[in-house]
Order: C-alpha cells, then structure tokens, then sequence
C-alpha cells in the first residue's frame, strides 16, 4: 500500500532532502508512523501530546484533516498526503 | 536583498492601510529559483485580529498548489503590524517556515507613513535586509 507524502522545506532534513516519500497505513496516525521508521524525528513535528500540531497543516488530498478526523482519517493506497507549516504571526 | 516593483509594493501597501486596524497578510509568488516576486497574492486572516494573522489552512492549500503547479515559490510573506514597529515578534520568528522568503512587514501605526522592511528568517534567526523598489 503506497500513500504519498508531500514533505515541506523545513521538514526535509528529516526525508534526506526528498520532498515526496511514501508511506503505509489505514490512519494517519499510523501512516505517521510508518513513516517515522525512515524518517526519525518526523513524528515529533507533526504531533504534539497526541494531536496534531497546531501550526502544523496536514491534508488529505486537498482537504485538511482538521475538518476530517484529525489524526484517526482513514487513508489509503493511492491517497495524498500534503504537509504545509501554517502561515502566522502576530505582534508580540 | 529584496526586490520588487513599485506595483507590488504599493498593493501590499494598500492592503495592509485597507485592513487596518486588523494584521494583512499575503504572498508574492516568483518562478521557482529567480528571487524575483511577480503575482500578488493577498491572503485572508483566518485570526481577523488586530495582533495576529494566520492563512486560512484551505485557502493556502490552494495557493501553495497552484505556485507548485505553475513552477513558482512564495518569494515573499508578507503582513503588517498595526500598532507596532515593522520588526519580526518572538511569534513571527517561532513560526516562520519558509527558510526561502522573503519575510517582509509593513506598519501601519502612523496614518501617514507606511514602514515597509524585509527579513530573511532562518533557524530562529533574523536578518534585515535592503529593499529595492523598480520604478
């Protein structure tokens, strides 16, 4: 079962690199980590206390996953998953 | 160094005085690997708030698949304080991840004048750099 993983810049130091990987899974949760596996350290930029990070945006196809299941969206073979650091800031 | 047009400038500019008193936000998209911002793209604050801004996660989605699709980058981030100095926060340093953009704010806390400055961020680490505005 192959999931494609479209990796951020400032995550590739974790994919050698790579802005695509692969991955398996029937959750995103456990696609995470699957990928964690070849990819240490990922997992812990993605996740926090067991959620998702805030600041972090994951989609599934074009669809955040806030608005699906979170961390339990189901996934599979064929899928995309696009990983994007959240655009934000403020004045303090 | 950043540079950019005078038209580019001056809609970041409007955009910023137009939302004002809440932060503006935006892109300038570039083809991949030139530094040079070509396509506006203002971008809604999903915050709507006077001292935060934050892309909507779907509207960026879309954005940062149609640069992909047309072989462009976010050459510039752009977004504006409203009461503050024109300087990158502890917030704006914590949560910049595009190590590629040019980080540019504006301030708007002055009615008549506009402060435009232009940062890289990279590690946690600011660096002004200069403006070049092409008339």
């Amino acid at each position: 079962m192959a999931i494609e993983v479209r990796i951020p810049t400032i995550l590739r130091t974790y994919t050698d690199g790579a802005k695509q990987v692969e991955g398996a899974g029937s959750t995103l949760d456990e696609l995470i980590s699957d990928l964690e596996h070849r990819h240490v350290g990922l997992r812990a930029r993605l996740i926090d206390g067991g959620s998702l990070r805030r600041f972090v945006n994951v989609y599934l196809n074009d669809e955040d996953v806030r608005f699906l299941d979170g961390l339990e969206t189901p996934v599979k073979d064929g899928d995309t998953v696009t990983v994007l650091p959240a655009v934000a800031g403020g004045a303090v | 160094m950043l540079t950019l047009t005078r038209e580019l400038h001056d809609k970041i500019v409007q955009h910023a005085r137009q939302d004002h008193p809440d932060e503006a936000c935006g892109v300038l998209a570039g083809p991949a690997g030139t530094d040079r911002p070509r396509r506006f793209i203002p971008m809604t604050n999903a915050a709507r708030s006077p001292t935060f801004y934050e892309f909507d996660s779907a509207e960026q989605f879309q954005v940062w698949k149609q640069m992909d699709d047309q072989d462009e980058e976010p050459v510039v981030i752009y977004h504006s304080h409203t009461a503050t100095e024109a300087y990158p926060s502890r917030t704006d340093i914590g949560l910049a991840g595009e190590p590629s953009a040019h980080y540019v704010l504006v301030s708007t806390r002055d009615e008549n004048e506009t402060e435009f400055r232009s940062y890289r961020i990279v590690d946690g680490e600011v660096t002004e750099e200069p403006v070049t505005v092409l008339e």
